[in-house]
């Protein structure tokens, strides 16, 4: 945590206001979904963001990306403020070469009528100024660097299962060349030989473009292989954070004492 | 993981493509859907080579042989004026199908935008957009049609604005909603994420994902304005006599009903036929959306808030 970080967030918070009109007047019902965070993400650093359903991973994953517009708070990667959607074409461009997004489920996550060449060559034809044979150049190579033979590469995301199709969101990813990239709950849908596949692909391409991963998990088993640090989340609230190995191994608060616990650990029937 | 299968080739032939595209129309139609669609296809080679087809002149009078009978020179027989009605009614298929193909596509330039952008933008422009759709939905086409025709005058063009402008529901209220389900996908949220902006999203990615539910819609509406316009002009407000249109031919000769009837029976024949061959392609195709979304739907999704 020497050099400046690549994503710095500050005391954020999300309120979701959910105004229903009684015969009283209005009735404002409030949740919290995030209650002030506050933590950093080195580069080429990967974060694990750990806690159970609801406890705000998703929400502050959005919020970086740019999906939900933050209450209150600051969001700042590579130096560029994000807590306002993007006003111009120019700002969305730049925004998406700084950060993108896998999301959890596969099958939703790729346009049903896109191969995964002309997914990879969209984001290439928004984010780069190559000419068409360079960026078939290029596309070939983003597709071998996640794993995706020929046929794969032109096929519709019917055709591939859902591990293939993890990989084509990867590879739209990196197509944007971004200095982070955020994974929420990104092989949770995958069975777990597949994930095992997936986490050493990730750790492959962090190896070799230097890139964060703010990894958004709820399976402490995936974190302890995948982050350098951890962050535990719990109803919004941020209740321990630091490395992988301390925080999973001595744990602090209770509640991290508790997660822990609910994992079946090796061995016990 | 990857199950790689020899068989399957990375690009398939141009060939074997267009075999799987009429294997899958096949499929979604069934034999009676197949059997419409001939119909249809008749129908509109019917309209596209009439000056070729038709044996005769549709407006050619001829006094001496009024109400011939079947056959000889004239293969249904000739109306009150001694025109041929073979030529009339294949002449008739021209205006009877271009005018329900414009009030279809004007409806579809005006409406699929007005969807994508109130589905795309929600909030406000979403409720003006939906409320403004409700009410034109309230409104029956013909009524529309009869005001238009009231303010103007009678004649093919205002009834088919008219029509175009009330049928604007149809294809409209069917885009918006398929196009908000779409928007919940994820995807649209990574193109955001990409950088894309909303007009490049709802044009490259919507507006494709939207298209088979919309694509079932036109068939209906096409019958539906194909109704609606024969009944028009056989009040006399749409297409004018002695110009030949179906709804105009039952109208020509519905004074000689008894006695006369073939040309009403013929031209009432082709309405309902093709009315009701458009409302089973419609039909089949909107089933067949349906059978796949029910075999598509339950999937499981650990989704955390």
């Amino acid at each position: 945590m020497t050099a400046a970080p690549v994503v710095d967030v500050h005391e954020l918070r999300k309120v979701y206001r959910t105004g229903t009109s009684g015969p009283l007047g209005p009735r404002r019902n409030e949740f919290v979904a995030v209650a002030g965070a506050t933590f950093q993400v080195a580069a080429g650093e990967c974060l694990g963001i750990v806690g159970e359903s609801g406890s705000g991973k998703s929400t502050t994953a959005r919020m970086l990306a740019g999906l939900e517009r933050p209450t209150a708070g600051t969001i700042s990667v590579l130096g560029t403020d994000r807590s306002r959607p993007a006003r111009r074409a120019a700002e969305r461009h730049l925004r998406g070469g700084q950060l993108q997004m896998v999301f959890q489920d596969p099958y939703t996550s790729l346009d049903p009528r896109q191969t995964a060449r002309d997914t990879i060559d969209e984001t290439l034809r928004l984010h780069t100024r190559l000419s068409r044979a360079e960026r078939a150049d290029r596309v070939s190579e983003i597709a071998a660097s996640v794993g995706l033979d020929q046929r794969q590469a032109h096929a519709l995301p019917a055709g591939l299962s859902g591990g293939q199709r993890q990989r084509v969101a990867i590879a739209r990813a990196l197509a944007a060349d971004p200095r982070v990239i955020v994974l929420d709950e990104a092989v949770s849908a995958l069975d777990v030989s597949i994930q095992a596949q997936i986490l050493n692909l990730l750790a492959d391409i962090r190896d070799a473009t230097g890139v964060a991963y703010l990894f958004i998990t709820h399976d402490l088993a995936v974190v302890r292989h995948m982050a350098d640090r951890v962050l535990v989340l719990k109803e919004g609230h941020i209740v321990e954070q630091g490395p992988t190995a301390k925080v999973l191994d001595h744990p602090e608060h209770p509640y991290t004492q508790r997660l822990r616990e609910s994992v079946p650990a090796r061995g016990t029937p | 993981m990857t199950l790689t299968q020899p068989s399957l080739t990375a690009v398939e032939s141009a060939p074997s493509r267009a075999n799987a595209a009429g294997r899958r129309l096949r499929n979604r139609l069934g034999a009676t859907g197949l059997v419409a669609l001939c119909w249809i296809a008749l129908m509109i080679g019917c309209a596209a080579l009439a000056p070729v087809i038709a044996p005769h002149d549709p407006n050619a009078q001829d006094l001496l042989h009024v109400y011939a009978a079947p056959g000889g020179d004239h293969l249904l027989g000739t109306d009150g004026t001694g025109r041929d009605i073979l030529s009339r009614l294949i002449w008739g298929a021209r205006t009877s199908l271009v005018g329900p193909a414009l009030v279809v596509l004007l409806s579809l330039v005006v409406g699929l935008p007005l969807a994508l952008a109130a589905a795309w933008r929600g909030g406000w422009l979403d409720a003006v957009v939906g409320r403004f759709l409700d009410i034109v939905f309230s409104l029956p086409a013909i009524l529309v049609a009869v005001l238009a025709v009231a303010v103007f005058r009678p004649g093919p063009a205002p009834a088919i604005l008219a029509l175009a402008v009330a049928y604007l529901p149809y294809v409209a209220r069917v885009a918006r909603s398929a196009a908000l389900r779409q928007r919940a996908m994820p995807y649209v949220a990574a193109l955001t994420v990409q950088g894309h902006g909303g007009v490049a999203i709802c044009a490259r990615h919507l507006l494709p994902n939207i298209t088979p539910v919309v694509g079932a819609q036109i068939p209906i509406a096409f019958a539906n304005a194909l109704m609606d316009l024969a009944a028009l002009s056989f009040l006399g407000l749409a297409v004018q006599s002695p110009q030949a249109d179906w709804g105009v031919l039952v109208n020509d000769a519905q004074a000689v009903l008894q006695g006369h009837s073939s040309q009403v029976v013929y031209a009432g024949v082709l309405i309902i036929a093709t009315v009701v061959a458009l409302m089973l392609i419609g039909d089949r195709l909107g089933g067949d959306i349906r059978r796949r979304r029910v075999r598509r739907a339950p999937q499981p999704t650990g989704r955390t808030p």
